[in-house]
This record gives C-alpha cells, structure tokens and sequence, in this order.
C-alpha cells in the first residue's frame, strides 16, 4: 500500500532552483508571495540583474524531497511574470555565496589566529580595527559555514551573507537565448 | 487618436466583446463612469448593492456563458468588498476580470482616503493583477487581463487604475493594443501521445476502472468526449462538487457526486476501483479525504491542463497535462483503433448493485419537509437547461445529492471557497447570461441573509430569479458538525428571529411565498416560472434535518456514516 501524499526523495537534500522573471515592479512580491502562501520553506533567495535589459534572475536554494521542489517550480512557472525556471543539479553547476563576518581580534595571539584561518580558507580582511576584524569570504555553502564556525569561538559581533548565486556548468545557458 | 483612460477603458472592454459590467461607482471610478454614460447602448452596467454581489453576478455569468464575466469596484472599501468574490473565482477557475478605481498615483502609498492596497490584497487569490500606471497602458492590459482569464486554466484578474489615469489623455488606439507577456503561452491542450499510449495501456490493464470528472471537463466543453470515452469503456462516472453537470446525472453510468457529502455509490466506487481516471479535477481535500487514505489499491490517470495540479495533492501514475476534451478524445480514439471495447463484467455488475443497494438509504429522517424529496420535485417541475445556483453549506449539499444536474453550465456552486452569499448575486448573474433560462437559487436563510440586500438589484434591473430558501432558523451545517462530532454542544449557531422571507421580498418589490407542504412547493416552482418579478420561496424545515451520508472528517471514502 502506497502512501500517494508523501513525496520522493530524502527530504533534506539541497536544491538550486534558478528563475529569470522580468525585471519590474512587484515581481519580488508576487514571488515571496506565492512561497509564504503555499508554506514552501526556502532556505536563501538572492536577485539580481542579467546580462540581458529587463530580465532579472532569482536563484533559491531550498532542502527539501524531489516532489516539494517540482512543485515549487512548477507554482512559480504559473506566475506570467517568471519567464523560465529551472533546477540546477548541485554536480553540474557553480554555486557560491559571499559572507562578510566582523570577529572580536582583542587579543594579539587570537588576532593572529585568525589571520591564519583567513590565509587557510583564502578569504580577505576588508576592514580593521584594534577590537576587530571584517573579513570577507566567498565560496560553497559549506566551506562559509566552516568559516563561521571557526570564527564563533573567537566572538562574532556581526555577519552578513548574500545567499547562493549559481550558473550551469559548461558552455550552455541555464536557459535558451530568446 | 487622442483617448482618456476611461475611454480606452470601454474601447478595449468592447473590442473584448463585453455585453455587461456588474459594479458600483464611487470616488476614483468617476471618469470611467462618465465614459460608461455615452455607451449604456451596447455595454449594460448592472447596479449591484454591495461590490462582492457583483464579483458573484460576473461570476455566475462567466460559468453560466463560458466567457469572462466583468465587474468593477472603486478604491479602497470597493476594491475591498470584491475580494470574496474574487476568490471564490480563483478557488473555481472561473474568468472574471474585475476593474478597481485607484486613488491618483501622486497620493499612492500616502494612506489617502480610501486608499488601499489592493493588488497587494488580490495577488494570492488572482492568476495576475496589473496595476496601471498610465493611460497608455490600459489598452494592452485589457488584452492581457482577457487573456490570461479565458485560457489555460481560467481565472480571475485584476486591474486596478489610479483616477488620474482615467482621465488622463494620450495618443493610442485600443485596436494596436498587443499583451506581451513572456512568461505566459497559451497551452495547445493537446495531450503527449506517449502519456496517453501508458494511459490506455493501464486502462486496458485494469478490471475496475472509475472516471472522476471534475470542472475541468465543463470548462473545456467536454461532456460529449467524457460520455463516448465512458460507454466505450463502460466506466461508471462519479463527478466532484464542480464536475456536476460533466455527464448528465441520469446517463446509466453516472454515479453522482463522491466526497465527504458523496452518494455512498459514487465513494464506494471510487475506493474498490483498481483504475481512477481523474479528469480535471484537483483531488481537494472534500472530494477525497485524507491524502494518506485515497486510491491505495487502484492506480491513477491524472488529466488536467495546469501542470502544477498533477502530483500537487496525489501522486498520479499517468499524469497528461492537456484539455480535458483532448485528451478524452485521445484516449477514446486509440482505444477504438485497437478495438479495446468493453462488455458486461463484474464490474460492471458491482457498480449497478451498488447503486440499487443504497437507493433506500437516501431516507431522510428528520421531521417535516425533507430536502431531498424537495429537490426531486424540483427536479420535476424543471426543464433540463434550467439553472441551478446554491449558497453554501447544508443547502449546497442537499442540491448536491439530490438534484440530478442534466447538462454542463446549469450547476453553479461555491466549490472551492465555499463563500456563503454566492447563490442569489450568482443566480442573477446566470440569469443575466442567459435570460430566457429559468434559474433557481436553492439557498439557506443564513447564507441568504448574507447577500439578500441585492433583491433590491434583481427588481430594479429587472432579473427575475427564483430563490428558494431552506429556512431552518440555523446555521445548519455548522450546527450538523456540532451534533455530530461536539455532542450537541450547539455553539452560535441558532439565528433566533430570522426575518419573515416573503414580507421580505415583498418589501424588496419581489414575489414572496412561504410554504408548508409539498404541494404547494411544487405549485409555487411552477407558478414562479411564469412570474415577471424575482421570487423568494420560504421553506421551513427542521433545524435537526442532516446532510446525509457524510464522510467524517479524517475518514475515508469508505467510513460514511449514514445516520446521525
């Protein structure tokens, strides 16, 4: 006996949905709106023009089972204003985010410390002071959260990230050219 | 050629080929009311009393006409009221385009008076909203608006323009308008031959097959295609509360309609079927319990042309995004050119019994007139292309069970939203739609008094409508819920002093009637149907009168409980 409301899948998996959706007023609105409504949980959402006049392109990253995320693809594809929508397999695309993290650097030895995380991990010090330091990271998902959590045992005072950017990999555009 | 808002306005609503706008004016619809004024020749204005009587009245008119119904509000309390409406027309994909004035752009977001945020409001419950922001604009958004609500799967759309648009002038001609929507293509409908190739090999495959036939198949005109797929197959049909209608009750292979408040064949049916052909329709929570229970033992063909429906609630084996028609046609002709026609089986012999085992169950308990004998002699006195609209809740259900709908467009209900209220403003805009049809709005008191104050439309638009009233002095299915699930703990649901129906129709300038027994209902539905005036049947029945059977809540198909 099958259980016909239960999705596919392991339910924590990562998926990287990209959508290209015109660049104008309320668009963004329509968008979350449709995700608050229907309880789709999205873990980041990032925006941001194309190379293309008039087109922006919203990536969202969310865990969940095969079925949750066809069918936000598939809400989402409903909107007139989103003109493609597609998913990227994690294996076959880049992804990256980009997080600045002020961390306590007081103490000369702890200061030090961390200037070595930062040339381990190949992330840069954007800014100073004799208290503390922003550092700025760019990479995967996971190796930005294996910075934080290096950094929380020196004290964070405060972090920002961007979410996850994501193109296909090789020659082909996520989505034909008009 | 230099145009105003407003008159691009009703050029466009004209080239889109609209005979008639439900709405109230107000402050910011001024300009469009004044353009409306120089053509009340071919673009009739019905004056609604309250704005969600007017989404209804479009909306029973698009159901009833097949094409969008329009109506049109002003800002703020205006656009506010028209927001039930407007849901119960997503919840049911029904086209309705409603028009809302705007306070000027210079004020927006400024909190003026009646000011409100209506696209903001309506975008969950429309398929788009555009909101103007220039007079030359509004041609191409007509087009748009039209567009997206009559093709694919329907739906209602919004547009809502600031005053000063109304009146503002500029170079265009609403006959360039052009709808540039990159995201949006209009589907062909037709289904993938490989999907339909697996469907028939199922269907072939299978020994008890079922047809659910949702709304889908009304709105894609699909009757005739479901009715030869079905004898082909000698499939028994079961219909959802909106699929009334897709094949007419009384085709021997009709089942009624299957849910929490199905007929006991048509659930009983649809949980023994090994096959399940579901055909646009959605598998809403009302038609097939919990999602955990359904179709365990039978595999799924899933036809339905909003591709985000298949696998939204049920997992479909086959799933065909394509019209309904379509594919209907489809399956039906590749199961002829394989020469697949099926005979007499036990099948075949099951269902019949079914429905010959369950005939005397339909026995209605309480004291006093019963609603189910009400609606055969309804039934009786009707011609089959008379309309049938229903408020919601025991009413709805009532005419549900026991009103056997013959042709598509003839049953008009709150589905989805199940928005108390919708019955009467819907009657008289099937009535409107069609005017030589009768139509009957088969309400509760409680869902009446909702919406009773447009009577006073009805009589001065001159809409006869017959509106017979299930007056149980209750809100009854609330009430039902309470007895059956809350030990007659009857919380707020007694409407004490309910007004005196026929005075007040009278009052209204309508015919009212009350009546006591089943002789006089039957010659007060007849009588009605010569009568010039709206009029308003009162019929008592007791507040202990129970809809029945009844799937409870959490149950399956197969647990219905057909005493209370």
């Amino acid at each position: 006996m099958r259980d016909r409301g239960r999705g596919r899948g392991r339910d924590r998996d990562l998926h990287i949905i990209a959508a290209l959706v015109e660049d104008k007023p309320g668009v963004l609105f329509r968008i979350t709106s449709l995700i608050r409504r229907r309880g789709f949980n999205i873990d980041t959402i990032t925006v941001g023009n194309t190379e293309r006049e008039g087109v922006s392109r919203i990536t969202f990253t969310m865990l969940g089972d095969v079925r949750t995320v066809e069918q936000l693809e598939k809400q989402l594809g409903k909107i007139p204003d989103v003109i493609k929508i597609s998913e990227l397999a994690p294996g076959e695309a880049v992804y990256r985010e980009l997080a600045l993290v002020k961390v306590i650097a007081q103490d000369p030895v702890k200061r030090a410390d961390i200037l070595n995380y930062i040339s381990i991990f190949r992330c840069r010090v954007v800014d100073a002071s004799k208290d503390s330091l922003v550092v700025e990271i760019v990479g995967s998902p996971g190796k930005v959260k294996a910075f934080q959590d290096l950094m929380r045992g020196f004290g964070i005072v405060e972090m920002a990230k961007t979410g996850i950017v994501s193109l296909a990999r090789g020659s082909k555009g996520t989505v034909p050219p008009e | 050629m230099k145009l105003s808002g407003s008159k691009a306005l009703v050029d466009s609503l004209k080239k889109e080929k609209v005979e008639v706008i439900f709405g109230i004016p107000g402050g910011m619809t001024i300009p469009f009311y004044d353009a409306l004024y120089e053509n009340s020749d071919d673009l009739r204005h019905i004056l609604a009393r309250h704005e969600q009587c007017a989404a209804h009245m479009a909306d029973g008119y698009a159901r009833v006409k097949g094409v969008p119904g329009v109506c049109t509000a002003t800002s703020g309390p205006g656009a506010t009221n028209l927001v039930t409406g407007i849901a119960v027309a997503h919840m049911d994909s029904s086209p309705v385009i409603a028009i809302t004035g705007q306070v000027p752009r210079s004020l927006i977001g400024k909190d003026a008076f009646q000011e409100a945020d209506i696209v903001g409001i309506a975008t969950p419950i429309t398929k788009y909203t555009l909101p103007i922001t220039a007079a030359s604009e509004i041609p191409g958004a007509v087009k748009t608006a039209f567009l997206l609500a009559s093709t694919n799967r329907k739906g209602p759309v919004l547009i809502d323009i600031p005053k000063d648009v109304f009146v503002e002038e500029v170079d265009m001609d609403a006959d360039l308008a052009e709808s540039r929507l990159r995201g949006y293509t209009v589907r062909s409908g037709e289904p993938h031959p490989y999907q339909i190739k697996r469907a028939v090999g199922l269907i072939i495959g299978s020994e008890r097959p079922v047809i659910v036939a949702g709304g889908g198949v009304i709105a894609s005109g699909a009757s005739g295609e479901l009715a030869k797929f079905a004898e082909l197959m000698l499939a028994p049909v079961a219909t959802t509360l909106m699929g009334k209608g897709a094949v007419p009750e009384i085709h021997p292979l009709s089942l009624g309609m299957v849910g929490m408040h199905g007929r006991g064949e048509a659930n009983d049916v649809v949980a023994e079927a090994d096959l399940i052909i579901a055909v646009g329709m959605r598998f809403s929570d009302r038609t097939i319990g919990p999602m955990e229970k359904f179709g365990q033992g039978a595999k799924i063909i899933h036809i339905d042309i909003d591709p985000a429906e298949i696998g939204k609630n049920v997992r479909a084996d086959v799933p065909i995004v394509a019209d309904a028609g379509k594919a209907l046609a489809a399956l039906t002709k590749e199961l002829a050119s394989l020469g697949s026609k099926r005979g007499e089986s036990e099948w075949t012999r099951r269902y019949k019994e079914l429905k010959g085992h369950y005939s005397s169950n339909y026995k209605e308990a309480a004291e006093g007139l019963k609603p189910g004998q009400l609606m055969k002699i309804l039934r009786d006195a009707l011609p089959g292309e008379a309309i049938v609209t229903t408020g919601v809740g025991q009413n709805q259900m009532w005419t549900a069970l026991h009103f056997q709908v013959l042709q598509p467009r003839t049953f008009i209900t709150s589905g989805g939203l199940g928005a108390m209220g919708f019955g009467f403003p819907a009657s008289l805009g099937a009535k409107v739609a069609k005017p030589d049809t009768p139509v009957f709005n088969i309400d509760g008191d409680g869902s009446f008094l909702m919406t009773e104050q447009d009577l006073a439309t009805a009589v001065s638009e001159g809409i006869p409508t017959v509106t017979v009233v299930l007056d149980n002095r209750a809100l009854g299915m609330v009430r039902q819920w309470q007895c059956m699930f809350c030990e007659k703990r009857y919380s707020a649901v007694d409407l004490g002093r309910v007004p005196d129906f026929a005075k007040l129709a009278e009052a209204y300038g309508a015919e009212g009637v009350r009546i006591e027994t089943y002789q006089e209902f039957e010659s007060a539905v007849r009588r009605s149907l010569r009568a010039e005036a709206p009029v308003v049947i009162d019929v008592p029945i007791s507040k202990d009168a129970k809809v029945l059977p009844m799937v409870p809540p959490g149950k399956g198909l197969k647990e219905v409980v057909w005493h209370a």
